[in-house]
């Protein structure tokens, strides 16, 4: 089978979320670009697991999906309780941890 | 019995913390009863001990044990050991012997002193600390039990701290052993770079071997000699030791007579291994001996303070042990240690007695004829003077006399060393017999205090009964001014029996170590084990004359000064000199020194460090500080700038790897 539509298509998805992570401000959205990043590498790993007939690969993508998931609860949770405080703030408002 | 070994040290301390705890409690006079038993049970475990080794074959007679790792380090690994050997077991039954005396007698002296379980306290610190500086088995156990006997002369010193003056001397004390103490640390340093262990065993196995030699060994001795000029009050660092009688007597009797002043002496002693390939090391300490004896006796003539004379008295004779120990006679050191120990603490228990009969003043002018009021205390005393000045069967003729053959034997100097040594034993000889004449005999010159214009005024004594309240409690009805229709009084039985006890001592101590018949030479044997090499003393004829003319200087020296203070033939003005009173200038002078020149250069020290070295320091904070200011604008807060950063940096890696590592 060929990989290369399966590999294009993570590093497409990859740069997509990269790019949205960098010029959008919504914190919101900013999240859900990580998830695709996250996702991106997913889709990679498996494709090389499968062409190289390891099923490593199938158990790091279990592994990223657990751990997003723990992400997402914490990241959902502080996005969800800014936004009460401070409706409509931008990522870039939010500097209170400036050194 | 080799599990008595650690119940030596550990009954002091016992002792102390009970008397941290309920001391105040216990008060006075049971405080003191708990502290001379704990001493006595330390002797008594130091008995089993001997008793132990005694029943040995002499070639195993070294008991060790090791309680705990105390400091593992690397390849540092000091153990809480103790060391029972000849050596240290004859310190430990004289240390504790002698201490749990001067305990029992302090129980009378200290009698209604405001802080009399404070008292009792330090003594038992001391005496903990002392047997851990004889009993460790290693170098810094030592020097653990160095600083502690150090820092309770200190408290002792001025436990009467009321008075300005105490105070000061007890800082005098700890800040002049301190510089001594310098040497004590280098000289282990030394030691653990060259031998690579500090455990006394080790290093006289290395001596024995030859691993220590030539400058090394000779650096070793001269570092170890340093520590001991400072703790045994040898020139140049002799000057705390007189001042150190501000303390109470007893203190003066055990710690600065008997016990720590010879810790210097057992430290040498016990690295005698290595000051045998120590070349002009020993050269050095004999001569410092011999002219330390002979300065500190000249001073002792023209001292007026009971005290006083007593003091410089032992700087004299701490000289003597030095000069044993610089000619390789080292049996002859321990022995007159011993013996010093027996006639010292003796005369300093019998002069507090004095002074406690005499409402504490300790002027020897005020004195006279104290032998119709005090007859145990002149009996005692007196046994004590014959001893220390020499006159056969006392103790201290035999042990002086050892000292002095063995000087006569040592290379080309020793007939020098020798000469020293006599013309040292005339003159104790003659202050100790002036001392005796003017305190038990003649007139009783108290009576014509204020009347008689030659007599020196009586100034209020440095007793701190003034610090509390506590006057009417104090059993001393007569603690004032002396006056004179004051009648003297024998002491109470807990300070005679001391005396009688080591009176007793003082008298038949020779027998521990009697010359020409070999069996009889106990001490000599018995130390065998423990030295690595004896010096030999003069035979037959050679030592018999030897001590005709011992004696016979000693009788000089007791009949001129008979001629002197009892005849009164010869004015005492022309004997006693100003340059001896005044200590030949040396204490004075090393004051003028520290507050001049030495002064400049000492600010010229602080101020190096205030600028230079802290100006490294600052400087360097200064640095880091100002890197920190600057790059601290990177983190704005800004997650997307982060983020920026994380995926250049990535993109970087990326790149590096593809055109570096040829992916």
């Amino acid at each position: 089978m060929n990989q290369q539509p399966t590999l294009i298509l993570g590093a497409l998805i990859f740069a997509i979320g990269a790019v949205g992570l960098l010029v959008r401000r919504n914190p919101l959205v900013m999240f859900m670009c990580v998830e695709l990043m996250l996702n991106a590498v997913n889709l990679t790993f498996v494709s090389f697991s499968r062409s190289l007939n390891d099923v490593g690969g199938q158990v790091v993508v279990f592994f990223v999906l657990v751990v997003a998931a723990a992400e997402v609860v914490v990241g959902l949770a502080i996005i969800l309780s800014i936004m009460r405080r401070r409706p409509n703030a931008t990522a870039d408002d939010l500097t209170m941890l400036k050194g | 019995m080799q599990h008595a070994l650690w119940l030596i040290p550990a009954l002091p301390l016992v002792g102390f913390l009970l008397l941290v705890v309920g001391g105040r409690k216990l008060g006075d006079p049971r405080s003191g009863i708990l502290a001379t038993a704990m001493v006595a049970g330390s002797f008594l475990a130091t008995v089993a001990v001997f008793v132990d080794l005694l029943g040995k074959p002499a070639e195993e007679r070294a008991l060790t044990q090791t309680l705990f790792t105390w400091l593992p380090s690397g390849n540092l690994k000091i153990g809480m050991g103790f060391l029972a050997d000849p050596l240290s077991v004859t310190m430990c039954l004289f240390v504790t012997g002698v201490g749990a005396l001067i305990h029992l007698y302090a129980i009378g002296y200290m009698k209604g002193d405001p802080k009399f379980s404070k008292f009792f306290l330090y003594l038992n610190l001391f005496v903990f600390s002392m047997l851990m500086l004889v009993l460790g088995d290693n170098l810094l156990l030592t020097f653990l039990g160095w600083e502690g006997v150090g820092a309770c002369s200190y408290f002792l010193i001025s436990f009467w701290h009321t008075d300005p003056a105490n105070a000061t001397a007890g800082k005098k004390a700890f800040v002049t052993n301190r510089i001594g103490d310098w040497g004590f640390m280098v000289g282990t340093f030394l030691t653990w770079t060259t031998v690579g262990s500090i455990n006394y065993l080790d290093i006289n196995a290395a001596a024995t071997a030859g691993t220590i030699a030539g400058a090394t060994a000779i650096a070793i001795g001269v570092l170890f000699f340093v520590a001991a000029t400072g703790k045994s009050a040898q020139l140049p660092l002799f000057v705390w030791l007189p001042d150190a009688m501000a303390g109470p007597t007893p203190v003066s009797a055990l710690i600065h007579a008997a016990t720590m002043v010879t810790s210097g002496v057992y430290l040498l002693v016990r690295l005698n291994p290595v000051l045998l390939s120590a070349g002009w090391a020993n050269d050095l300490i004999a001569w410092v001996g011999a002219i330390t004896a002979l300065v500190a006796a000249t001073v002792a003539i023209s001292q007026n303070d009971i005290k006083k004379v007593l003091a410089y008295s032992t700087v004299s004779q701490l000289g003597y042990l030095f000069l044993a120990i610089g000619t390789g006679n080292y049996v002859a050191a321990i022995f007159h240690m011993v013996t010093h120990a027996f006639f010292k603490a003796l005369l300093f228990l019998g002069s507090g007695s004095v002074i406690h009969g005499m409402s504490h003043d300790q002027d020897m002018r005020h004195y006279g004829n104290l032998k119709k009021y005090m007859p145990i205390t002149a009996g005692t005393f007196i046994i004590g003077w014959l001893s220390i000045a020499g006159v056969p069967p006392f103790s201290g003729f035999w042990s002086k006399d050892e000292i002095l053959a063995g000087a006569y034997n040592f290379g080309s100097a020793g007939k020098v060393l020798w000469f020293i040594g006599l013309i040292t034993a005339l003159l104790t000889a003659f202050y100790m017999t002036r001392q005796v004449i003017m305190t038990f005999f003649g007139e009783e010159k108290w009576r014509n205090i204020g009347t008689d214009a030659d007599l020196v005024p009586v100034t209020a004594h440095a007793h701190a009964d003034s610090d509390g309240g506590t006057d009417s409690a104090d059993a001393h009805d007569d603690h004032h001014v002396l006056t004179p229709d004051h009648t003297p009084h024998e002491s109470p039985w807990t300070m005679t029996v001391p005396l009688i006890v080591l009176g007793g001592l003082a008298l038949v101590g020779g027998v521990l170590n009697l010359p020409f018949v070999d069996k009889f030479e106990l001490l000599k044997r018995w130390l065998e084990p423990t030295l690595a090499g004896e010096q030999e003393l003069p035979h037959g004829a050679t030592l018999f004359g030897l001590a005709v003319v011992a004696v016979v200087v000693g009788l000089v020296g007791i009949g001129f000064a008979g001629l002197v203070y009892n005849r009164k033939r010869i004015d005492p003005a022309l004997i006693e000199r100003e340059e001896f009173a005044k200590g030949w200038w040396i204490d004075s002078s090393y004051a003028w020194f520290m507050g001049g020149p030495g002064r400049v250069f000492f600010d010229g020290v602080a101020w190096f460090d205030g600028h230079v070295i802290d100006g490294a320091v600052n400087g360097a904070a200064t640095l880091v500080r100002g890197a920190g200011l600057r790059l601290k604008r990177v983190q704005n807060g800004q997650v997307r700038s982060y983020a920026m950063g994380i995926a250049a940096g990535a993109v970087l890696l990326v790149g590096f790897f593809v055109t570096r590592m040829g992916f």
